[in-house]
């Protein structure tokens, strides 16, 4: 009860700090529909290959760029954590009667629900752009869209924590953030890649969430593929929240 | 009566085989002001945080308000408060809120907080700057703020990680007051931290000398410098001396002991410093040692920690009678 209560005071911390950064706010919101509109215009042509299933690209795009955006705004959860370490304001905290996994819930939270914002954004452009879908439909992308987004922050927090350097954790995540999603079916759909790349893309958590999301946009879906994806990535999260924590103790060990 | 505080042997190695802490013992008697005095490096800061919950020793074991550090880290932790020595502001909220924060993370809520919270910023000279953003803060709100905050929830013992480091003078010396009033409150224990003799000697009725991760004395303030009797005698030289020298100069007199040469530097004691001056010029020009300046001061606490805390006395020949170190 204290920790979920704890958990939920600092994410509010944590999304008014947010909220007092009206371009920071401006961006986050404007970003994932340039991408939208950009990718949707070059690549438009791509729904002409033959073998192409979807006859308009952005119905296809849509949910690839619903995990992408969660992707790129959730990989920088662990920036906020090396400033409050430089700063001070993390030792404070920990020295306060705060529990632990209360303060990785807390800056999680903020990470889930800046992703939800940012995809009923896309969706709402996405619909105005032609894309169509049921209600039941994008409701369920957000939840996969969150669950990837807070795996993904999580593990952003983890590399901060370990690393302790803004360096280091810029490159982590930059090196992640590309190949993850064009090793995915964010772009192009699976059976027109290469196959090595079809391979890759089996095991990747980005493609686990965009072609479940795309089948549950589209309401063509194999309830079997999106309930095992669902059950991989609640895996991957609690994996990546443990290592989060984990992270905890190694810094405490070194100060 | 239990001591607020109580180390025993703390040891801490940080990665790289850097020995933090060496073996270090306090106790701190309640409602009491205990600094804890050292150079940079000494261990001061490592064992607040271990005393604080934050970091772990790797042996010893520690007592706070009466709750084992290593065991019941939860319960120090609703009984402290603690000012690090960098701000542990949040920047972006207003000093209100980190205020508040602070409060309900340790357990307050409603109306009890909120005036908790303003009875603070009143104290603290805050309550204009209350709805402003903590990141146009200056140096020294920031600081009252901190204080501010290990102090919403009323804690027994106070952690305060070298308070006034970076702070201009004048802003020190109205940090010092704040302090001093605090310990003016019924039943707080607080733990300083510092590198200014003069901020352990102005408030602390306790000092330890923390050096390479072990308290080399403790005492009362008056107590450390009565350690140290007679006069200091600081004489600047014209050139640098070694030491050998100087001494052979001056051992005869049988006025001064202690005698430290630090290049142009020349530290001694004397029983009656107005009577050794005198001599010493007189038995330094005979060996023709140039002497620039010369002045005597009754013992300060700089003397006790050049003493103690030893960082000069490595670096220098010392010609120490057998008197002089017990």
């Amino acid at each position: 009860m204290t920790m979920a209560r704890h958990a939920w005071y600092m994410t509010m911390r944590d999304l008014r700090a947010l909220w007092r950064q009206p371009w920071y706010v401006a961006i986050t919101l404007l970003q994932p529909v340039l991408y939208l509109l950009l990718f949707g215009a070059l690549f438009k042509s791509v729904a002409q290959i033959p073998g192409f299933a979807s006859a308009s690209y952005v119905d296809f795009l849509t949910p690839g760029i619903v995990m992408m955006t969660a992707l790129f705004s959730a990989g920088w959860s662990g920036m906020s954590t090396i400033q409050e370490l430089e700063r001070g304001t993390l030792d404070r905290l920990l020295t306060s009667p705060l529990r632990r996994v209360s303060l990785i819930a807390g800056r999680l939270l903020q990470s889930t629900a800046v992703v939800v914002l940012q995809s009923v954004i896309i969706l709402a452009i996405a619909y105005a752009a032609g894309a169509r879908f049921g209600l039941g439909g994008a409701a369920a992308i957000l939840v996969f869209a969150a669950l990837l987004g807070t795996a993904f922050a999580a593990f952003s927090n983890g590399v901060a924590l370990l690393s302790r350097n803004e360096q280091t954790l810029i490159g982590a995540v930059n090196f992640l953030i590309l190949p993850l999603t064009f090793l995915s079916a964010a772009f192009m759909q699976k059976s027109l890649m290469p196959a090595w790349i079809q391979h890759v893309a089996d095991y990747n958590p980005v493609n686990w969430a965009t072609e479940s999301g795309r089948q549950l946009l589209t309401g063509v879906t194999d309830w079997g593929f999106v309930a095992l994806r669902g059950g991989l990535l609640l895996a991957l999260l609690a994996v990546c929240a443990v290592f989060a924590t984990r992270a905890f103790r190694s810094y405490q060990r070194s100060v | 009566m239990t001591a607020a505080i109580e180390a025993t042997d703390l040891v801490k190695t940080y990665r790289g085989d850097v020995r933090a802490l060496n073996g270090l013992s306090l106790s701190v008697e309640p409602g009491s002001v205990f600094a804890l005095l050292g150079p940079n490096g000494a261990g001061k800061s490592t064992t607040v945080k271990i005393l604080t919950t934050l970091s772990r020793p790797d042996s010893g074991s520690a007592q706070v308000a009466g709750f084992d550090v290593l065991h019941q880290p939860e319960k120090v932790r609703l009984a402290i408060g603690c000012v690090g020595q960098r701000t542990g502001l949040d920047p972006e909220a207003t000093g209100r809120e980190n205020l508040v924060l602070q409060g309900r993370l340790n357990g307050m809520s409603g109306r009890a907080l909120n005036e908790r919270a303003e009875e603070l910023l009143e104290r603290f000279g805050l309550s204009e700057a209350a709805n402003r953003l903590v990141r146009g803060y200056s140096g020294g709100m920031q600081r009252r703020l901190d204080i501010a905050l290990g102090l919403v929830a009323r804690p027994s013992v106070l952690f305060l990680d070298e308070p006034t480091t970076g702070l201009d003078p004048d802003v020190r010396a109205a940090m010092w007051s704040e302090i001093e009033r605090l310990t003016a409150d019924e039943g707080l224990t607080i733990l300083l931290t510092t590198h200014y003799m003069e901020e352990a000697d102005r408030l602390a009725r306790r000092i330890a000398i923390v050096d390479r991760g072990r308290i080399v004395v403790e005492g009362t303030p008056e107590q450390l410098k009565s350690e140290l009797r007679g006069d200091a005698l600081h004489i600047q030289l014209g050139t640098a001396e070694v030491n050998g020298r100087v001494h052979t100069a001056l051992a005869h007199l049988g006025e001064v002991r202690d005698i430290v040469v630090d290049g142009r530097a020349l530290h001694a004691r004397a029983d009656a410093g107005a009577r050794a001056v005198p001599l010493v010029l007189q038995a330094l020009e005979q060996r023709g040692i140039a002497v620039e300046s010369v002045t005597v001061a009754r013992p300060s606490l700089d003397d006790v920690y050049l003493r103690y805390a030893g960082r000069r006395f490595e670096t220098t020949e010392t010609a120490t009678k057998s008197e002089a170190r017990r």
